[in-house]
This record gives structure tokens, C-alpha cells and sequence, in this order.
């Protein structure tokens, strides 16, 4: 991990170095194609890459108070299906009658074969503990449908249902600053600082943000499933705290990844 | 028409209503406004300073977000009301000087941090205005949401901040950083006075930053 903190000095410095000496409009375009360029060539080496190997082998490993693996799991395509399920979720599960996105699906295969506590994981922080390992099972599962296209059930009434509701919530507006998802993602080609904005009720957009996660963030270290992207969008939003696999949190999953619909999933991305 | 006929036509009527109520069983958009409402509720915890009654309902919002989400535009008499109740919240500074320091301004306008579940309820918030608007031409790292206040002042034709001629720009100015919904009724620039984001003071510093001929984005 010795390349983090070359690849942050060069994360510091690159941008500064094309802005001074250039005039604003060209300078804004070169600062954004530098950065492409920049995480393009951190893609040799995403670290996200340690969190599917590590994935994997949680997948893989008898453990939990029953001492199962997760082999046996259902992920919409049947008992130990991996590749291909990512693009699907969030969909209905008839055996618990709920629509559920990944981490929430791990959570109830995490209770149910292993013995685990459901409530625990919701409870415990992003970062500490089980927390980890279901990021890193999220991560791997979803490297699992690789440059597969996004096709989300709507054939399910509580799927569709979901789908009225993560929008509404979408273009909910609230906190101390009256900001919903929409101020920021419902506009093509906007930024907040230079930070490039995919409009999320759009198709592409909606693949290209939902399609990344999770992703590896060089800016602080972390692997970043779906789920703490979604947190700290409302954390930034001035909300409450969502809670873990909430269905406010898997509502939006569905809207986005509906409108993401034919997109190609990159994840794992690495990302500022 | 031969009643026959009639009866005919009545019962393709009731097959093309009973298909697509079966096609398409959906729940009415006032009972997806309840589930919402019921998610909503069980899916956020308070954490820090942002408490529940953030997302509380606000009528103004409920509206705007209704307009943003079907793309039907709100009706003028509801904008118009949206607009009057936001107004009536605007309050002229309370010793009657409308303009703080510039470079203090510029400090405000830089800083995006507070009013999150991890920032300190007691320490100053910022402005967040860059991550939205172009302001100095010496930032290059603005955001483009809002537009360019660049030469804001200048522009406007503001040489001195305290004449009769630069008053109704000054009040607007004033005005719009207090409670922009006072102006435009689905604004989604932040009610920066009205909602406490930003103190009286610290909106005087940003008001200088924009209008003093001094401050650099007017030179």
C-alpha cells in the first residue's frame, strides 16, 4: 500500500498544476480530463482489488455462530449464484417478501445461514467489524458482474412500488439547506467545485453513478459500498442518518438502477 | 344506436378497463405519497445535530419537490404564496448596514462545512458558495449549479454600496442570501438567514464580498 501516499501528493499537485497558468475555461476541462486520466491509471492498481479477494473468501468460508459458508445464498438467481445477480438488485425476494439491494440480501443470508444477527450489522458503524466484511463481499459480488449491463425487475408490484417511492424520495427536499438528490443529479453536465455531477434521472447518468459503486476512494482510503454512498449523499444533504439497508436507502437503489437500465457496471470504481 | 350495440362497445370498454387494471395495479400517487411518508419515517434516525425535524414536512418544499419530480410547473398563485410567505421572513439588518469586510466574505463563500450529523453544532458555518457559483476570477475550483456572481456589483452598476441609486440592488442582494425563495419560489439555493445556516454578520461579509467595489470580484 506504499503507492497511497505518492498517488495522493500526485492527486494534490495535478490539478494545481494545469489550473495556474491557464484560463479559466480551458483550465477547468484539463483539470477534468487530468483527473480521468489520473484514476485511469490508479485502475492498474485499485486497491479495491484486496476487497474482493477478501470477498471472496468470507463468501466462500464457514463462519458465523452456525459456522456456514455462504455458498448456499440466494441472491435472486438461486442458491450460490454470484455473477449476474449485482445488475439485477435491488429486486423482491419472496421468502421474505421485501424488495432488498445487496447488503441487505447479505444480512438476511448472514442470519439465516450463518447464524449471525441481522439488527447487530444494521447497528454497528461503517468501517468497524461485520460492517467490513460485508463491504467486501458487496465489493466482490459485485466485481462478479463486471461490465454486465444493468437490468432491474420491475415485474414485481413491490418493485414497482419501490421505484415511486425512491423517486419521490429522490426529489425530496429537506435538511437546514432544503437540498434533495435532485438539486445536484436531476441537470446534465453540472459540477459541484470541479467535481463532475451524472444526472441520475437520466439513463446514463444513472449508470454511470450507479454503476461505479461501490468504489475504492483514494481521497480517504475507503472501500465505499452502494450503501455509504448513499449515507454520506444525505450526510452532505444536511438529512438525519439513513439507517443500514433502510428502505428509504433501497428505494433510491431501485430508482437508480431502473433509470441505469442497459448501463454497463464498472464497479469496482476507484474514485476521489 | 341499436342498444346491442351499445352493450357491445360498454363491454369493450369494461375489457380494456379490466386489462389495464390488471396490467398495471398500481397504487394511487396519494398512496405512494403515504408509503414515502411511512419509509420515510422508519429509515432515518437523528445523529449529531440534524435531528428528525429535518425532515419534517415543509410545505414549500413539498411543493417545489411535486413540480421538480412530475414537471408540471407550479401554478402562478401558488408561487406567488410560496413567494409572500418567504418574504415576510426577510428583515432589513438590524443597524441598518447592509455591507460587512469582503476578505471575510470570501472566507464564508470558501468554507462548505456545518450543519451536518459530524460537524459541531457551536462552530460557524459556511457559505458553500463556491461549490455552486463562480465568484473570484482567482478560484478556479467553482461549481457551475448556480450561476456566475463574477463582477456581481460591477454588473449591476453598484459604485457606492451606500447611494440612493445602488439601494434597491443592495435590499434585493440582501434579500436573496436571507431567503431566496422570497424570489423564486423553487429556488434550490439554501435559505441561508431564514434556516440559520449563515449568522447576520457573517451574510453582511458575504454581502461585501459581492457588491463592495473593492472586493476583488468587482475590480
Amino acid at each position: 500500500m506504499t503507492v497511497l501516499p505518492r498517488a495522493w501528493l500526485t492527486w494534490a499537485i495535478m490539478p494545481l498544476a494545469c489550473l495556474v497558468v491557464t484560463p479559466a475555461a480551458w483550465a477547468q476541462k484539463s483539470a477534468a480530463d487530468g483527473i480521468a486520466e489520473y484514476r485511469k491509471m490508479l485502475q492498474d492498481g485499485n486497491p479495491a482489488d484486496l476487497f474482493e479477494v477478501k470477498g471472496e473468501s468470507l463468501w466462500k468460508t464457514k463462519r458465523g455462530p452456525k459456522n456456514v459458508s455462504l455458498e448456499g445464498c440466494d441472491l435472486g438467481k438461486g442458491p450460490g449464484v454470484v455473477k449476474g445477480a449485482w445488475v439485477e438488485l435491488p429486486r423482491y425476494f419472496a421468502d421474505t417478501g421485501k424488495v432488498q439491494d445487496l447488503e441487505s440480501r447479505l444480512l438476511t443470508c448472514m442470519e439465516r445461514l450463518q447464524g449471525f444477527k441481522a439488527q447487530d450489522i444494521i447497528d454497528t458503524p461503517f468501517g468497524k467489524d461485520e460492517q467490513n466484511n460485508v463491504t467486501a463481499l458487496a465489493t466482490w459480488i459485485a466485481a462478479e458482474s463486471k461490465g454486465m449491463k444493468f437490468n432491474l425487475s420491475q415485474s414485481h408490484p413491490e418493485e414497482r412500488k419501490m421505484y415511486e417511492v425512491g423517486k419521490r424520495l429522490f426529489f425530496m427536499r429537506g435538511g437546514s439547506h432544503d437540498f434533495a438528490c435532485a438539486t445536484c443529479h436531476a441537470q446534465d453536465d453540472k459540477r459541484i467545485r470541479l467535481q463532475d455531477l451524472p444526472n441520475i434521472t437520466g439513463n446514463a447518468g444513472a449508470a454511470m453513478g450507479f454503476g461505479a459503486w461501490p468504489a475504492y476512494r483514494v481521497s480517504n482510503g475507503q472501500m465505499w459500498s452502494m450503501q455509504l454512498r448513499l449515507n454520506d449523499c444525505y450526510r452532505q444533504q444536511r438529512f438525519p442518518y439513513p439507517k443500514f439497508v433502510s428502505d428509504a436507502t433501497i428505494a433510491l437503489g431501485v430508482y437508480m438502477g431502473v433509470n441505469a437500465k442497459g448501463g454497463e457496471a464498472a464497479s469496482p470504481a476507484i474514485k476521489r | 344506436m341499436p342498444s346491442t350495440q351499445k352493450f357491445s362497445i360498454a363491454m369493450v370498454v369494461c375489457g380494456v378497463a379490466l386489462l389495464s387494471a390488471c396490467a398495471a395495479p398500481g397504487p394511487s400517487n396519494a398512496e405512494l405519497d403515504q408509503l414515502t411518508q411511512k419509509i420515510l419515517a422508519s429509515s432515518f434516525r437523528a445523529q449529531g445535530q440534524a435531528q428528525l425535524d429535518r425532515i419534517q414536512p415543509d410545505e414549500d418544499n413539498r411543493l417545489c419537490a411535486e413540480a421538480d419530480r412530475t414537471g408540471v410547473a407550479l401554478d402562478a398563485k401558488v408561487t406567488q404564496a410560496i413567494e409572500t410567505r418567504n418574504m415576510a421572513t426577510i428583515k432589513a439588518p438590524s443597524d441598518g448596514k447592509y455591507l460587512g469586510d469582503w476578505k471575510e466574505g470570501e472566507k464564508i463563500a470558501q468554507d462548505g462545512r456545518g450543519k451536518t450529523w459530524t460537524d459541531s453544532a457551536t462552530m460557524a458555518n459556511g457559505g458553500n458558495c463556491y461549490n455552486c457559483h463562480q465568484i473570484s476570477k482567482e478560484e478556479l475550483s467553482y461549481g457551475t449549479l448556480g450561476p456566475s456572481l463574477y463582477n456581481y456589483g460591477k454588473l449591476r452598476g453598484v459604485a457606492n454600496p451606500n447611494s440612493a441609486e445602488s439601494k434597491p440592488i443592495v435590499e434585493y442582494t440582501w434579500g436573496k442570501l436571507m431567503n431566496s425563495r422570497a424570489y423564486n419560489a423553487c429556488s434550490s439555493m439554501p435559505r441561508f438567514g431564514h434556516k440559520g445556516i449563515l449568522t447576520e454578520a457573517q451574510i453582511k461579509h458575504v454581502m461585501a464580498l459581492l457588491l463592495d467595489p473593492a472586493s476583488p470580484i468587482n475590480r
